[in-house]
């Protein structure tokens, strides 16, 4: 009993950044209707330009920042490069870029950085809080919630609140209805690219110093959850990625702390098959078959 | 106030014969033109061959320049709008986030909210329902809806397509009302494809009607409206 607050706090912490990670996937699939295969190997170079930044200049904030900006450039020149060679009209094309992306960059990181993993320090403290002599959670994790959640809040904001996320929206939902109305549509295409590998780039950033540390492959697992995580939660529901997040991450920690880690995947896959067999379409399939 | 000039436009689908061939027609200042031909005559293809949503050869000009080439987003900046056929609500957004995407690169801040605030006095059912979802929309809400999204950007040309098509009389009636009213006080350019002859012509001041491709005849609305063999040649009444 005395770990559950412990386990409970460290799975809603997983389960933000598996959120934050299914999010980017739910982004760029709404902007261009492409899942994004490449997306774990795009936000691991990002992470490795935080590294070099932070090593370089000792603040782990500038690393962070580098990170956002790598992820936003690096969507840009993938939507605006590869994938604009291929035809779009059918989803194959792009998936196989996004495949022999992959190994361009992995290969690439390896080339340049090694193979092996370097261990990445966590900005606060990864020992958990004692109330009384219960642990309750650490510094770390409580910096990942907050951070995670804060961006999460500031996305939700940007698409339901301002102009640039109505258009976002409406390019994605319309896009021949959206260009009569004046809307740029490729230009909402090349955003949602951009913030979509920005949030994946930040989830791995707040990923890596709780994993065995920064490797090209670090990123790997948590793009299979957080693909099963969007699809449980429905694809083109940010909301369906947050629920579907917190709940398998807090999943994961209960199993692993209760039973076994080796169990963790198998419980986890449990409940995402119960998930899709009640609903097929996720948790929040989109309602409104759309006619025009 | 615009003037749009069509020369010898063309558009053919995949390799299949043009459904367009070498199409002249000049729409002149604040002319209410009613486009007129039985289905398949070409109506929607001419409409989004003007919009660039399609290929075509000849050449179309907005007040002189040659939009030849031009995106479609660039050409509605440009004064030209359509309203397509079908209506074309977002569902997924609210009637005023329909609205507000209409009028976002045309108004800004307090203009933008005078802008919504006018297309809600001009189409009140719409007011009502300004936060429902676009999917809960009725027939004839969609059409409102979609004609005021045209107008809030204060376009010089407005072009429409067929949007009478499935509506009750009566909101027919209001909307075709409407568009008049409209053309009328702001000196709008209107190009109005419609099956529906009476409807359209009771509010052209023009009507030119299209047959596999090409005019056959193109006269004031009155006398079109009068002339029961030619109604009955093309548009099979
Ligand atoms: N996307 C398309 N592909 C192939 N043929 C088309 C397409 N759209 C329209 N057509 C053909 O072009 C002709 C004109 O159609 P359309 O412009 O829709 O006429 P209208 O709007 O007057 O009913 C018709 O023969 C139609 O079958
Ligand atoms: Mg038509």
């Amino acid at each position: 009993m005395d770990r559950l607050v412990f386990l409970l706090s460290t799975g809603l912490a997983r389960g933000a950044v598996l959120a934050l990670f299914a999010l980017s996937l739910v982004i760029v699939w709404r902007a261009a209707r492409v899942i994004n295969f490449a997306q774990a190997a795009m936000a691991i170079v990002a992470v490795y330009v935080a590294f070099a930044l932070t090593a370089a200049s000792g603040s782990y904030w500038l690393g962070l920042a580098g990170a956002l900006a790598a992820g936003a450039v690096l969507g840009a020149l993938v939507e605006r490069g590869p994938l604009k060679l291929v035809p779009r009209d059918t989803p194959l094309p792009g998936m196989i870029v996004a495949i022999g992306l992959v190994m361009v960059l992995q290969s690439g990181l390896a080339i340049a950085f090694g193979p092996d993993h370097r261990p990445v320090r966590a900005p606060f403290s990864q020992r958990p809080f004692l109330l009384g002599d219960i642990p309750v959670l650490s510094a770390y994790a409580l910096f990942v919630l907050l951070l995670a959640g804060g961006v999460m809040a500031v996305l939700a904001l940007l698409f339901g609140r301002t102009s640039l996320g109505l258009q976002l929206r409406a390019a994605a939902f319309a896009p021949e209805t959206s260009r009569l109305l004046g809307v740029r549509v490729p230009r909402m295409v090349t955003a949602g690219w951009m913030l979509s590998v920005a949030t994946a780039a930040l989830a791995a950033l707040l990923l890596v110093p709780t994993e065995l540390g920064l490797n090209p492959h670090a990123a790997d697992l948590l793009f299979v959850n957080a693909f099963a995580v969007a699809v449980v939660g429905g694809l083109d529901s940010p909301l369906g990625a947050l629920i579907a997040g917190l709940a398998v991450g807090v999943l994961v920690s209960l199993v692993t702390g209760y039973v076994s880690a080796a169990a963790a995947p198998l419980a986890v896959l449990g409940l995402l098959t119960a998930v899709l067999l009640v609903r097929p379409g996720g948790l929040f399939a989109a309602k409104e078959a759309r006619s025009a | 106030m615009s003037t749009l000039t069509i020369e010898d436009l063309t558009v053919a689908y995949g390799d299949g014969a043009p459904v367009l061939d070498g199409l002249d027609l000049h729409i002149g200042d604040g002319t209410v033109l009613a486009l007129l031909g039985a289905n398949g005559a070409g109506k929607t293809t001419l409409l989004r061959a003007l919009t660039g949503l399609v290929p075509a050869g000849g050449r179309v000009l907005l007040d002189g320049a040659d939009l030849t080439g031009t995106a479609t987003e660039d050409r509605v900046r440009g004064g030209l709008a359509l309203v397509p056929e079908g209506r074309s609500t977002v569902v997924e957004l609210t009637v005023e986030e329909n609205l507000r995407l209409g009028a976002l690169w045309r108004h800004r801040g307090a203009a933008r909210r005078a802008a919504v605030a006018e297309m809600y006095e001009l189409f009140e059912p719409l007011a009502r329902r300004r936060h429902a979802p676009g999917h809960t929309l009725s027939g004839g809400e969609r059409q409102m809806l979609a004609l005021a999204r045209a107008l809030i950007a204060r376009p010089d040309v407005l072009l429409l397509d067929e949007p009478s098509l499935g509506l009750a009389p009566l909101v027919v009636a209001q909307l075709l009302g409407v568009l008049r009213e409209t053309a009328s006080r702001r000196g709008l350019t209107v190009l109005l494809a419609e099956q529906n002859v009476t409807g359209a012509l009771s509010v052209a001041d023009r009507g030119v009607v299209l047959s596999l491709g090409e005019v056959v005849a193109d006269r004031p609305a009155a006398a079109l409206a009068a002339d029961p063999a030619l109604r009955h040649a093309y548009l099979g009444f």
